[in-house]
């Protein structure tokens, strides 16, 4: 696989970070201390270089049929301006990737907009995914992914530290935003499309910029956040804040083994939306079999009672019998305990249920927890 | 660039061994092991009293992204370890030839050990 290198490589290099390849694209793994960096984006700010994801358009008179066929959530219910989470599956059910659906104005009447941000390991095979789907619908699939940057500024910090480059009569654009909610707004000068959304637990904005202002854009945003306590972050942090936060990573949780079900995703199918949809009879097959509820297994939050952590691939066991395998874990840094993630048999999936996990060759005992482990106070 | 501090010895594991004039060694991880571990969180050292082997495990530095086994450099009974570390292993990662030392041995063998120059040719570092 040949590497990709985003438009702020250089900029990352130049702040000393270590990189790591993820998706194929080599990317910055922490820039000093990972924990640091954590602990920023939960009390300041943090600044994520996030270009490896990809970006699709979808546009056409047909634009919302379409998705509403192409992927599992109804997507023709989000109102302009607004977001959603959601899962593109195979016809069997198994999950291709999980991505964010952005609906936007039109740009001629009859014409409807979307934006679908797919994970940078997946975002060519969902465009061709797309692409194939699209048969039979007036709408075009524009792949985007190679010109379009994204940067997150997440943490209690990030709307001040945004407002900072925001002209003051659309300072309400920013304030009023929802989650899951984005705007044209003009950046450092720029127009550009800002998104409450993101992957840390915490307040934050995405920002898609193309390539060739991406690197003013960055250097604007560490100024302006200089005050306020942000510093850039690498994927380190930004796995154990997504993972504080319960959220899945493809690759991990979630994949083409895996199904809606059995990972806590079921209420972001809809299998009630009218028409059909890839993976329809499947997943109806799936959910009636009871999986993720009274059959096989089901992703679940352990917490650590010691202090070695769980890592991804361990076993779980339950008197000394295999139940399930862990797909994440690390010690928490906001927590200070250990926090993992793990598909157990559903009869061991219970909250308060105390389990083992084979921790290099000792059984160390872990409890079934509510998701999130952490959830910030607003 | 992390550095290799020039009066110690090294193993391939990436242990340090400071010689001290005829008695326990002091052992702990270079600054290369512990910038690539990242931020080491828990420590499990050997007990005091215990013997410990060249080239064996014998604890193991858990940082918030991976763990790696601890091998002893030398053969010996542990005499000292450091409290300290295993409050704050942090100290492992700001000052991992100083205040993040791991433990002492009396040690009756040495294993395999290079010299600084050696070892900062084969694994990176700065002299």
């Amino acid at each position: 696989m040949t590497e990709n290198y985003t438009a702020l490589y250089e900029q990352h290099k130049k702040a000393g970070a270590s990189f790591t390849d993820f998706g194929g694209w080599q990317m910055p793994l922490k820039y000093d201390s990972e924990l640091a960096e954590h602990h920023a984006v939960r009390n300041a700010a943090g600044l994520f270089d996030l270009s490896h994801m990809g970006e699709v358009w979808v546009t056409g008179p047909e634009a919302a049929a379409f998705l509403d066929y192409a992927l599992v959530g109804k997507l023709s219910a989000i109102a302009v301006g607004k977001a959603k989470y959601s899962l593109i599956c195979d016809t069997d059910g198994g999950i291709i990737d999980d991505l964010i659906t952005y609906r936007r104005p039109s740009p001629e009447e009859g014409v409807d907009r979307y934006l679908v941000v797919p994970n940078a390991g997946n975002a060519k095979v969902v465009a061709v995914a797309l692409r194939e789907r699209a048969a039979g619908f007036d709408v075009s699939v524009e792949d985007a992914s190679a010109e379009t940057s994204l940067i997150a500024v997440q943490g209690p910090n990030a709307e001040g530290i945004l407002l900072e480059l925001v002209p003051a009569e659309q300072h309400a654009l920013v304030t009023e935003l929802k989650y899951y909610a984005a705007v044209d707004v003009s950046i450092n000068g720029q127009d550009l499309l800002l998104a409450r959304t993101g992957y840390t637990g915490e307040d934050g904005f995405e920002i898609y910029v193309p390539n060739v202002d991406a690197s003013v854009l960055w250097e604007a945003l560490l100024e302006a956040g200089e005050g306020q306590g942000l510093i850039p972050a690498g994927l380190a942090a930004r796995d154990s804040l997504r993972l504080e936060a319960g959220m899945p990573l493809y690759g991990n949780e979630l994949s083409r083994h895996m199904n809606p079900y059995a990972a806590g995703l079921g209420p972001v199918v809809s299998l009630a939306k009218e028409g059909d949809f890839v993976g329809k009879e499947a997943l109806a097959a799936i959910k009636a079999a009871g999986v993720g509820a009274t059959l096989g297994q089901k992703l679940v939050g352990l917490k650590g009672a010691g202090r070695r952590a769980a890592r991804g691939h361990y076993s779980v066991l339950k008197d000394g019998s295999l139940i399930g395998e862990v797909t994440s874990g690390q010690p928490s840094p906001t927590l200070g305990y250990p926090v993992a993630l793990a598909y157990v048999d559903v009869e061991h999936s219970v909250v308060g249920t105390v389990v083992d996990v084979d921790l290099r060759g000792k059984a160390e005992p872990f409890e079934v927890v509510q998701l999130p482990f952490y959830k910030r106070t607003k | 660039m992390s550095k290799v501090v020039a009066e110690l010895k090294y193993s391939a594991e990436h242990e340090w061994v400071a010689a001290d004039g005829g008695g326990p060694v002091g052992i702990g991880i270079s600054a290369v092991a512990a910038d690539a571990l990242g931020d080491i969180v828990y420590v499990d050292l050997p007990e005091v009293g215990s013997t410990v082997t060249a080239g064996e495990t014998c604890g193991e530095v858990e940082s918030t992204k991976s763990v790696s086994d601890l091998y002893s450099p030398v053969t010996g009974e542990v005499t000292e370890i450091n409290d300290a570390v295993v409050s704050d292993p942090a100290l492992i990662n700001n000052d991992p030839y100083g205040a993040g030392w791991l433990f002492k041995v009396a040690a009756t063998e040495e294993g395999p050990l290079m010299s600084a120059e050696e070892y900062a040719a084969t694994n990176g570092g700065e002299l």
